[in-house]
């Protein structure tokens, strides 16, 4: 029989349910699964994330319709006489930028530079934090040592100052941006899985696999890997926001996307000069990054939630 | 301890003398020419020469790297090639501007933080819990520069021009000029970088301190009939305090990118604003030479931070 703590309402809908017939062994993927489609905020947040994707693939269709490219100067009807952005209105759907550029067409592009570094980096940073992680934990001894003070080391770092000085050297592009991002944000996910490993290589079932004969790599990756993908998973959930905010805010000292190529944190960086003058200009961007970084955020949360076996533990008892 | 604190020490000696070679490498890897660079614009060849012997830069490469090491002991970062001036004299000019906003910064960060979090951890699930938690999801998510530009410089800019005197944007005013205007001027400054890293130790501290308030010992303590506050302060937010702690120890770095960046915003002189001017300025030695006094500040940092948490923690200092 399951029990209900009272006061705690009806949090898990897929725990909850009477109809015994239905009961059937689920693994921890499905019951995540089941509880991030019955979580409302995780619903919303990944019907917003499709829908930013959906922008980021479309950009040149809404080019097309507004018939703006995203890099023409429109001086005469983008700019007022005084040379003054001309705000939200028929011809230009959410404003002009200083330059008499279109606000939304180049927003829809800045999309495709934020998803991709903020997808592309975060991927690259969970792969290597994987694989160092696993290696790290697995091996032990010196191995160990080595890989995990150079990991707090990367962590403590001073990392924007430092991508700063990186970056002034190689010069900006957007594959410098993410190569930098990934590199300053693996150790997080590379501690994780190592203390998740320490741990489970010491349990039965790897002691088993080595008398089957399986070599070291084998139960790495075999088994092991499927051991901590869940942490690993809900990390890069959260990482991917973090990745664009970092992106944005090396676009925004310069340090990221070439100009005149549209990135939010470069379009904020542009607009400084006029938010008194042209709302748009900040207002367009800057929600744009900040929808985006709080749908990712929420589904970050919501997958943990989905994940973590306290949930179980902490709103529903056996009995 | 004190054996705990040398290694401590050694180890961040080992971290600085890498980010010093990493930096030494990168100004020698790079495209450009020092040399021509101070030499100007209209250089003869010979000039150019001349230079490259007064740097030293036509020894070998090792050479050169001893010469910078031992420059960097003795307090020696170069002269700018932008303004000709010693680095040192740049940064020292610069420092109580970037001290105050870091130091007033991480006091607030620490305070809403950690209030915040105790707040939502001892009523959860009330309105205070979700008002508290949805706050720190929105500014976690919020890029400093977005906090900064469009909030305060922007909705509050907007209210000073309207007779709402009290919080005044910009410039920086010393505190032994008048300690009241370099309160004032500072406020907004603080809380763009105290408000996004203070989200994460809302988080953190709330986690924490439930996970901590359900532990026996918190039951033990009220069940002698402790009164409640001192439960909570003395009980249980010692001990919940230990992650944040460690935490905190990595989140110096991003609290020193969220200083250069405020500063950027706030046209505050500081060496994050420094550093930000020495990009399009391709001014190297600045650049490097803030990035090596981030990398030791970072690194004294963490260490001072490990000794409170051994303070805190007795466990460490056995291990």
């Amino acid at each position: 029989m399951k029990l209900k703590i009272p006061g705690t309402g009806s949090p898990d809908p897929t725990v909850d349910d009477g109809d015994p017939a239905e009961i059937q062994g689920r693994g921890p993927w499905q019951l995540a699964w089941a509880r991030l489609r019955h979580d409302r905020v995780a619903v919303i947040s990944g019907i917003t994330i499709v829908g930013i994707v959906l922008v980021a693939i479309f950009a040149p269709v809404v080019a097309h319709l507004t018939g703006h490219s995203p890099f023409t100067q429109y001086r005469t009807t983008g700019l007022s006489p005084e040379g003054i952005p001309v705000g939200p209105g028929r011809n230009f759907l959410l404003g002009t930028d200083s330059l008499g550029r279109d606000i939304l067409v180049r927003v829809c592009y800045g999309t495709r530079i934020s998803l991709l570094a903020g997808v592309v980096a975060s991927s690259l940073a969970v792969a290597v934090g994987v694989v160092v992680g696993l290696t790290a934990g697995f091996f032990g001894g010196a191995v160990d040592t080595v890989l995990a003070r150079t990991m707090d080391a990367v962590l403590s770092l001073p990392y924007l100052v430092l991508a700063i000085a990186l970056i002034s050297v190689v010069g900006p592009s957007l594959l410098v941006s993410i190569a930098v991002i990934a590199f300053f944000s693996f150790s997080s996910v590379g501690r994780i899985v190592r203390g998740q490993v320490l741990s489970i290589k010491e349990k039965e079932f790897i002691e088993a696999a080595r008398s089957l004969g399986a070599g070291n790599l084998r139960i790495m990756f075999v088994d092991i890997l499927p051991n901590v993908l869940a942490p690993v998973i809900v990390y890069l959930t959260l990482l991917v926001p973090a990745s664009i905010v970092f992106e944005a805010t090396l676009s925004f000292l310069g340090l990221g996307v070439v100009p005149p190529t549209p990135s939010w944190g470069g379009m904020l960086s542009e607009s400084t000069a006029w938010y008194q003058v042209a709302w748009w200009y900040v207002l367009v961007p800057g929600l744009g990054l900040l929808v985006t970084t709080l749908a990712f955020n929420l589904l970050g949360d919501s997958v943990r939630d989905a994940f973590d076996p306290r949930y179980n533990r902490l709103f529903v008892s056996e009995s | 301890m004190l054996r705990f604190l040398l290694r401590r020490i050694l180890f961040g000696s080992l971290v600085i003398w890498i980010v010093a070679t990493v930096i030494f490498i990168l100004y020698f890897v790079t495209p450009h020419d020092p040399a021509r660079l101070i030499a100007g614009k209209n250089a003869t060849a010979q000039s150019i020469i001349d230079v490259k012997r007064r740097l030293g830069l036509d020894r070998p490469i090792l050479d050169q790297y001893g010469r910078y090491l031992w420059r960097l002991i003795h307090g020696d970062l170069g002269y700018s090639y932008f303004s000709q001036q010693p680095v040192t004299s740049i940064i020292k000019r610069e420092l109580p501007v970037t001290a105050s906003v870091t130091l007033g910064g991480a006091i607030l960060w620490i305070l809403i933080g950690i209030s915040s979090g105790v707040l939502a951890a001892t009523h959860p699930r009330s309105f205070a819990d979700r008002t508290v938690t949805g706050f720190a999801l929105f500014f976690y998510s919020m890029p400093t520069f977005l906090l900064g530009e469009l909030l305060l410089l922007g909705l509050i800019g907007e209210a000073y021009k309207i007779g709402f005197k009290f919080f005044p944007p910009g410039y920086y005013v010393g505190i032994s000029q008048d300690p009241y205007q370099w309160f004032v001027h500072m406020i907004l400054p603080w809380f763009t970088v105290a408000l996004v890293t203070a989200a994460t130790y809302t988080r953190l501290t709330r986690g924490s301190m439930l996970e901590v308030m359900g532990e026996d010992y918190i039951r033990t303590a009220r069940a002698k009939g402790l009164r409640e506050r001192r439960v909570v302060y003395r009980h249980g937010l010692r001990s919940a305090l230990t992650p944040v702690t460690t935490q905190f120890g990595i989140d110096i770095g991003t609290l020193l990118g969220g200083v250069i960046v405020t500063e950027t915003v706030f046209s505050l002189n500081g060496l994050g604003e420094q550093i930000y001017n020495s990009i399009s300025r391709q001014d190297l030695p600045v650049i490097m030479g803030i990035a090596t006094l981030a990398s030791v500040f970072i690194v004294i940092a963490n260490i001072a931070v490990d000794a409170v948490y051994a303070v805190l923690d007795p466990r460490v200092r056995l291990s």
